[in-house]
């Protein structure tokens, strides 16, 4: 039986901060993806080679997804949202190598993405209507619904936050359950359906994200 | 009773009870987005988006339960 799904080990310590295991394996995840965007980019030519044409299929469908969510130009969205979209599906998924633990699967690390996700949406609505233009925009359609718009910012923040981290943390321990009560092959479904799943919570965070980003910027037709 | 046997029962509650709305909401959302596709097979695309979008926001119900449950399994405040 796995220990509480709220508890850290902490693997070494820099000073007075303990470094626990999930920060490890963002770090690893930086790392890897970083590297790999560096060395697919450092030679484009304007006719692709292979490496060059996937990853340009791979930011034109992001784009192109965003864009259908938003109906408008999305580039200046991409880099935030498309770096979140990969680093979450490498994140759910790392959990299939032996011996990893997603990161998402522990409370902190979808907290800090759904607090980029909370400042991001800020940032992007006063840069698109102007800080007066987006304040007043809490008090549409009436003034009466203020207090609640301001409470759904947190909540919405919060239920972001937990949706990913319930998802990929129960998915875990179920597989974790099942490994304990019935040894070696039963597990493999479950873990086939965490794969499917965490595919599924990359994509419903970053569209969420979409969406959110969109209602503040002020898209007019969905929000 | 013992304060850990009633958090265990409070657990088991909170998620099999917290589960059946969130699956009859899932159920009928689904089922409306089929009817609709069959209705309308070119616009699967969107439909999909926006069920998967909807999907989750249901989901989010059964999911506070599950976090309710495992706050009282394993940082049950009223546990010693």
């Amino acid at each position: 039986m796995q220990a509480s799904p709220l508890e850290h080990t902490v693997l070494f310590q820099i000073g007075p901060v303990p470094i626990a295991r999930p920060v490890v394996t963002t770090w690893a995840i930086m790392l890897v993806l970083t590297g790999g965007a560096w060395l697919l980019t450092r030679r484009m030519k304007l006719h692709p080679d292979r490496p060059q044409a996937a990853v340009e299929v791979i930011v034109c469908g992001m784009l192109a997804q965003i864009e259908s969510v938003l109906r408008r130009d999305a580039t200046p969205l991409l880099p935030l949202l498309g770096s979140l979209f990969i680093f979450l599906f490498v994140a759910n998924l790392s959990a299939v190598l032996p011996g990893m633990q997603a990161p998402t699967a522990k409370l902190e690390t979808p907290a800090a993405l759904a607090l980029i996700v909370f400042g991001s949406v800020h940032y992007f609505g006063v840069r698109a209507r102007g800080l007066a233009g987006y304040l007043a925009s809490f008090a549409r359609p009436k003034l009466i619904m203020l207090p609640l718009n301001l409470f759904s910012e947190v909540t919405r923040t919060f239920s972001l936050m937990m949706r990913l981290f319930g998802n990929v943390m129960s998915g875990e321990f179920v597989i974790a359950l099942v490994v304990s009560l019935a040894g070696l092959f039963l597990p493999i479904p479950f873990m086939a359906l965490e794969i499917l799943l965490g595919v599924i919570q990359a994509y419903i965070f970053t569209v969420l994200a979409t969406v959110f980003i969109g209602a503040a910027i002020g898209s007019g037709e969905r929000g | 009773m013992d304060p850990k046997l009633i958090s265990i029962i409070g657990a088991v509650i909170a998620v099999s009870f917290g589960a059946i709305g969130p699956a009859f909401a899932e159920g009928r959302s689904v089922a409306a987005a089929m009817d609709a596709i069959a209705r309308q097979p070119e616009a699967a695309g969107s439909i999909s988006r926006t069920l998967f979008v909807g999907l989750a926001m249901i989901e989010t119900m059964a999911i506070y339960c599950l976090v309710i449950a495992l706050l009282l399994l394993f940082a049950n405040p009223y546990v010693g």
